[in-house]
């Protein structure tokens, strides 16, 4: 059969990422889908050909296991999945306490069941085990294995019978044509094919791909070593592929698991080997596959005294021979989830690479919805391609975040760990002022910012007993009650933030109010001047985003956002923008400074002789300021809750800017405040939402308490759902819940940090009517109200203020109570500071 | 008893093999190694032969600095001991790597004592010269048999089967001997994990022989011609049977 | 000048001739010369022949046993030996062509030597048509180089059919699945008088015995018709392939390498295709 000479969208790659997303475009009624490989099939030889193709499901992100569920899901309607149970073993204290959190995380996504097990319970279930080596185990009964080939080969066929899908194996790629910006024509050995969209499903050979487009893909292929043993007397005559549960070591960072009548030993605990998709071989030259290099047995030395100690029955057999070791390749990226999406340099160019078997339909159904709906069902703000900063698509940045991510595979990752590699990449002009304060970074979208500094440690004693204190170690890690003292200092007199980190974009032009009217939930016609705070909804009324618009112009508006979210957002207005309206990244020409708190007005009119009084200078507003020469734009909002602005300057102005405020408010008792403030207990106490804790697609405006009270006529993305929600009963409602015990059953008082299930007070799961479960949204302490408060969606049954609950935190129960329903601020609920 | 193994470091290679630039050697960038396959079973054979005798086996390569890792992988499989003749990685003759050998085998008798058998592949699977275990007899002055798929001690003697058209011819000749085998003598057992442990702390002890000059001294490498058969479809699944038949009435079979 | 040849009847030693007669007026020693067989016996006295006649090269066709001798013979007289040439110039140095790799490579090769001992790689070059070179008369074997004779010889046990010489093999691959699975294939290669082969993996899986392995390692074979079933076809296998006149591959693969070197494909599972095939074969009794 020869090419089509047009498709409405070629998927290159037939490993299970593009079987799974070409089945799902044609299930959603997509026609003349072309579906390449260079390989022969059904195994055209990626990594899919060579995965251990085991799937466990908890993992702490929510949105890896969402897609994995839906996988596992999907595999057992395709007859390919054998249940098998896996076991997670603890060899040391910290990991007992670790498969705690995955316990917590479990109940948070509504993995069940779940259990702990005792060293002889794991033994019971692995009869091969050496249980002295062991503390515990984490059990999930419905972990698995499946037929990933099986799978690829009939979700084809399902597209092939339904007409609608052309397979093409043994056909490379040798170019991918754009014009005006847009995905125009893919280039094969066997001809060409005019194409509406591409989809780069190519594993490992995915940044080739992206090359040939002109764009990027950000990741990179990386050893995974796998040793076959057999055959296993135990497990002569077995009926399956597998009839004992996985287990995973996880100190060691490999696993072991019955294939047939072999065990089969993988590692994730070598040096990280690295390669440059360039050298990939090509399929003939490979003497396997191409992404099963040959063994390098150095790396495994250890490993084989490892897997020794946990099975030496099987393991230290003599009869029992290594019979295949591979150095198998897989896709590595800079913070390990996939880079799903469309390109945000070519339209009609997507990429779903990064993705492993166990997440692979699911990531394959919710990119074909994406693509058809513009939405999937679950949220991929974490996974989408458009989150990377120019610098971290650079092929140094790949190579050291992956290098330093690949041994944490089975790792105890704190929620607030930091990268060591490739740091100080985007600096703000004062950086050297925070740094001679002793600031601690913290690293957003690759700039340093000061998460708390040293030389406020003075600020503990003024504030005394009002400052808590942690004394467990992982809640004290990447912690310091500094930033409590620093909040204390703010909300009394006056802090100041570097919030360099901003992603700032102006839209100009004719068209530029019809666009942002497009992407805001809020009115956006309003006068020059004002602020706006907005929600950008996805179009199934989700949240998309959330941040700040000033109406600069007529035609001028500009964006503010977060660095996280930023470039995402970039790409969201900039494909919504009208004729005649233009985006402009302005984050590399400005900076930002925060100056909030009581004292901040003082300080501030001590560098200006503008009228910058609350009459003069109403809250949601913005205008040119002057200070000193400094012409500043200054923005009268606040995410913390209190007095003061956010001031705008031209980068090279932002030392200036910096030391002129702090000379003016070291009378004032001005305290330069770090993130931990700003981005946590400064909004906690105002019940304030973050994007990707609580705002995320899956939930709408009415259910985080943010309608407006009046819906706009204008038309906006997610309008039609926004109308319906309005409508109807929410089905959850977000809360603020404090914690009325903090005392652990040894005595020591505990904090919780996020994503930890709250329950009801007989201990059950709070499910709302779409299925969705509750849980710790955000974690942090309220200085001001000497609380430490938790964030949850809850059921309006349970979303009551006074209602007691239960949160579940590394094993054990804690009381809690609702202390808010909805958006009403725990500190200055009446918002007087903001607007005095 | 003392039996040695000589074996060769060869890549692995896939469905086509590539050349370096100057087409004088395998691009081996994207391959594996292994001993020849004839050597495994010479390997087998050696390990099998202590087991059941007891003493002390030696495996011997002539190789670049990499090859230990077939030498480890031959103490894996039970082989006491390694020799290393280190090589620069240019390929060494017939000739030559047959007088390093035997160097090496008289030295390592010298202080050892001498061993009963050596065992080497037929050929080895790269270069294919047929030669190197015989020159090694010649120069011990050891009786050498070649190709064989049976090899049964008796004594002070072996007997050994090798494989000819028609069935086996069978020679017995007195220890010590060279024998060259080939695959199909046994089924080499896979190194276990403990093997694998056990290989790590055996003794190689290392030296670099010089190398001569070579008298069939390679010019460079070509993959010769494909044989270009065009595939013609008889059809797919059970329903393709008659036209398999039809094809081998024309052929003259049914 | 005259060159020396160590000949049998087969078509190897015709086509060995060939490439000598460049090097001089060919002389013949029989293979048999020495019995029972004694390759040392046999080396010695072509050594003893090549200096009376002054030889200017020594040549076999590069069988097992031409192989053998001339190693011998290299190793007797010091000389260098290239084992496997499909081409050979006479001149200093004599420039050769050789296989490496059971055939999948080729080898260029300077011999330095002033007696050159080659040998032909079969079915490499076409068989000379001149008169058969006339014979040598041998001096008789010394006692210690008739040490290593053959002393005995063993029938083919089963008295199958054997791979070398069958007209017809049906050989089973990884594809097969399992021993038990190589039960069709020996059906089929009844019904057909067939030998069974198989490829390495099968062996190495410890299926089937290494006597049935087809490939660089294994039987190289020459049938009219081979049928693999569920092999995909490394260079391993495929150089023991290179002699047969048919390939006929059953593979559910069918971008499998030998899928792609075949005459004729079926693609799908051989478990299903290869009894339809003996069934249809029962029809046709």
């Amino acid at each position: 059969m020869s090419l089509p000479g047009h498709a409405r969208c070629v998927v290159i790659g037939c490993g299970i990422v593009g079987n799974s997303v070409a089945y799902h475009l044609t299930r959603l009624g997509w026609r003349d889908v072309v579906l390449l490989d260079k390989g022969p099939l059904p195994n055209p030889g990626g990594s899919t050909g060579h995965a251990s193709n085991f799937i466990y499901l908890v993992d702490h992100s929510k949105e890896m296991t969402a897609l994995t569920v839906d996988s596992v899901r999907q595999y057992k309607e395709l007859g390919v999945f054998i249940q098998s149970g896996g076991i997670e073993v603890a060899r040391t204290k910290e990991r007992m306490q670790e498969l705690t959190r995955r316990m917590a995380s479990a109940c948070s996504w509504g993995i069940e069941p779940t259990s702990l097990q005792t060293p002889a319970q794991v033994k019971e279930l692995v009869p091969y085990i050496d249980e002295s080596v062991i503390l515990g185990g984490f059990y999930t009964p419905g972990v698995g294995v499946v037929d990933s080939l099986r799978a690829g080969t009939l979700m084809r066929e399902k597209g092939q019978a339904a007409g609608a899908l052309h397979v093409a194996p043994k056909t490379e790629v040798v170019g991918i044509d754009i014009e005006g910006g847009h995905v125009r024509r893919v280039r094969t050995t066997d001809g060409d094919i005019e194409a509406e969209t591409v989809v780069i499903t190519g594993g490992v050979w995915s940044p080739r791909l992206a090359r040939m487009a002109g764009t990027r893909i950000p990741l990179t292929p990386a050893v995974h070593q796998m040793i076959d043993i057999g055959p296993v007397p135990r497990f002569r005559g077995a009926k399956s592929d597998i009839e004992h549960p996985i287990v995973r070591d996880m100190d060691t960072n490999m696993y072991e698991r019955q294939a047939g009548g072999d065990l089969e030993i993988g590692s994730y605990a070598h040096r990280p080997i690295l390669y440059d998709p360039e050298d990939l071989p090509p399929v003939e030259q490979a003497a396997l596959s191409p992404t099963e290099f040959p063994f390098t047995q150095a790396d495994f030395e250890e490993q084989m005294q490892h897997a020794l100690e946990l099975m030496p029955e099987i393991v230290g057999d003599e009869t029992v021979g290594v019979k295949y070791a591979i150095n198998g390749i897989l896709s590595l990226t800079p913070d390990g989830m996939p880079v799903l999406g469309e390109s945000p340099d070519v339209k009609g160019l997507w990429s779903a690479a990064a993705v492993w078997v166990k997440e692979g339909p699911g990531t394959g159904k919710a990119m074909a919805e994406w693509m058809v709906h513009g939405e999937s069902e679950i949220d991929l703000h974490s996974s989408d391609i458009a989150r990377f900063h120019e610098h971290q698509k650079t092929g140094a940045h790949v190579r050291a975040r992956a290098a330093e991510g690949f041994n944490k595979t089975y790792g105890i990752v704190h929620p607030s760990e930091q990268w060591a590699s490739n740091r100080d990449i985007r600096l703000a002009p004062f950086h050297d002022r925070e740094r001679e304060m002793g600031a601690v970074f913290f690293e957003a979208a690759g700039w340093e910012r000061p998460q708390w500094y040293e030389s406020n440690a003075s600020l503990l004693e003024e504030f005394g007993d009002r400052v808590t204190r942690r004394t467990a170690e992982w809640e004290s890690r990447w912690w310091s009650p500094i930033i409590n003292a620093e909040h204390l200092a703010m909300r009394e007199r006056a802090g100041i933030f570097d919030l360099s980190a901003f992603t700032i974009f102006d839209i100009v032009g004719p068209g530029a109010l019809a666009s942002v009217q497009c992407a805001a939930l809020r009115q956006m016609d309003v006068p020059v001047g004002r602020v706006v705070y907005t929600p950008v909804l996805s179009p199934s009324g989700g949240f998309k985003s959330d941040l700040t618009i000033m109406r600069l112009g007529d035609d001028h508006f500009r964006v503010v956002t977060g660095g996280a979210a930023g470039m995402s957002d970039k790409k969201w207005f900039r494909d919504q923008l009208v004729m005649g309206a233009e985006l402009t990244d302005m984050t590399s020409s400005m900076t930002t400074i925060g100056l909030w708190g009581p004292r901040a007005r003082d300080i501030l009119a001590g560098t200006t002789s503008d009228d910058i009084s609350n009459e003069g200078f109403k809250f949601g507003t913005c205008r040119i300021i002057e200070i000193g020469t400094q012409r500043v734009l200054a923005s009268r909002i606040s995410y913390v809750g209190d007095l003061g602005w956010e001031l705008y300057v031209p980068i090279e102005q932002g030392l200036k800017l910096w030391d002129t405020l702090w000379e003016a408010g070291l009378p004032h008792g001005l305290a330069a405040c770090g993130i931990g403030v700003y981005g946590t207990t400064g909004r906690l106490e105002k019940c304030y939402r973050a994007h990707g804790n609580e705002l995320e697609t899956e939930y709408n405006v009415v259910e985080a308490g943010m309608t407006a009270p009046r819906l706009k006529d204008e038309d906006f993305i997610g309008k039609a759902a926004h109308r319906r929600h309005r409508e109807e009963e929410p089905a959850a409602t977000m809360c603020t819940i404090t914690v009325d015990d903090h005392r652990s059953k040894s005595g020591e008082k505990r904090y919780m940090l996020g994503r930890e299930p709250i329950l009801t007070s007989r201990g059950e799961r709070i499910v709302d009517r779409k299925g969705r479960g509750s849980y710790v949204t955000s974690a942090g302490a309220g200085p001001s109200l000497g609380k430490h408060l938790l964030m949850a969606y809850l059921t309006p049954e349970h979303a009551v203020v006074g209602n007691q609950l239960l949160v579940e935190y590394m094993g054990e129960r804690y009381p809690v109570t609702v202390a808010v329903a909805g958006a009403t601020p725990l500190f200055d609920p009446e918002n007087t500071r903001i607007r005095s | 008893m003392r039996i040695a193994a000589c074996i060769k470091r060869v890549p692995i290679t896939g469905g086509r093999i590539l050349l370096t630039d100057d087409g004088r050697a395998i691009n081996t960038q994207h391959l594996g190694f292994t001993m020849s396959p004839h050597e495994e079973c010479g390997v087998e054979e050696a390990v099998r032969l202590i087991e059941a005798n007891k003493g002390d086996s030696v495996v011997l390569t002539l190789g670049p600095a990499e090859a230990v890792e077939q030498l480890r992988d031959a103490m894996a499989l039970g082989i006491d001991r390694a020799i290393h003749l280190q090589t620069d990685g240019q390929e060494w003759d017939g000739e030559g790597t047959a007088a390093a050998l035997t160097a090496a085998i008289q030295a390592d008798e010298a202080a050892n004592g001498r061993f009963d058998v050596v065992f080497f592949g037929n050929e080895s699977a790269d270069s294919g010269g047929f030669q190197v275990g015989i020159r090694v007899a010649y120069a011990l002055g050891r009786p050498c048999v070649t190709g064989l798929k049976k090899v049964a001690l008796d004594g002070a003697s072996v007997r050994c089967e090798q494989e000819v058209e028609g069935g086996r011819d069978v020679y017995v000749v007195p220890l010590p001997a060279v024998l060259t085998v080939k695959e199909g003598l046994n089924l080499p057992r896979y190194p276990s994990v403990p093997g694998k442990m056990r290989a790590r702390t055996k003794p190689v002890a290392v030296s670099s022989p010089a190398r001569p000059e070579p008298r069939v001294e390679l010019v460079r490498l070509a993959v010769p011609a494909g044989q270009g058969r065009r595939a013609e479809s008889l059809g797919s699944g059970p329903g393709a049977a008659p036209a398999v038949v039809e094809m081998l009435q024309k052929a003259g079979i049914v | 000048m005259t060159v020396l040849v160590l000949m049998d009847e087969s078509d190897a030693s015709r086509q060995t001739l060939t490439l000598a007669r460049r090097f001089g007026e060919p002389r013949s020693v029989r293979m048999d010369a020495v019995r029972p067989f004694a390759p040392d016996a046999l080396a010695a006295a072509l050594a003893h022949a090549a200096d009376e006649l002054n030889a200017s090269a020594v040549f076999a066709a590069g069988t097992e046993r031409g192989n053998e001798v001339m190693a011998r013979l290299a190793a007797r007289t010091g000389l260098p030996f290239a084992a496997n040439c499909i081409g050979a110039t006479p001149g200093n140095p004599v420039e050769v062509t050789r296989l490496r790799w059971g055939g999948s490579l080729l080898e260029e090769a300077r011999l330095h030597s002033p007696r050159p001992i080659i040998t032909v790689a079969p079915h490499t070059v076409p068989a000379d048509s001149g008169p058969a070179p006339v014979e040598v008369d041998l001096k008789p074997a010394a006692g210690k180089d008739l040490v290593v004779h053959v002393s005995d010889h063993i029938k083919p046990s089963n008295g199958g059919v054997s791979l070398a010489e069958a007209k017809v093999i049906v050989s089973g691959g990884r594809g097969v699945g399992s021993k038990e699975g190589f039960a069709i294939i020996e059906e089929l290669a009844g019904l057909l008088g067939a030998a069974v082969g198989c490829s390495r993996a099968v062996t190495s899986a410890g299926w089937r015995p290494h006597s049935d392995q087809v490939g660089q390692t294994g039987t190289k074979v020459a049938p009219e018709v081979y049928i693999a079933c569920g092999i995909s076809g490394a260079t391993q296998h495929m150089a023991g392939l290179k002699g047969a006149k048919r390939i006929l591959a059953i593979n559910s693969d069918p971008q499998a390498p030998l899928m792609l070197n075949a005459d004729y494909t079926v693609t799908g599972d051989l478990k299903e295709i290869v009894p339809a095939i003996s069934a249809e074969i029962r029809k046709h009794r």
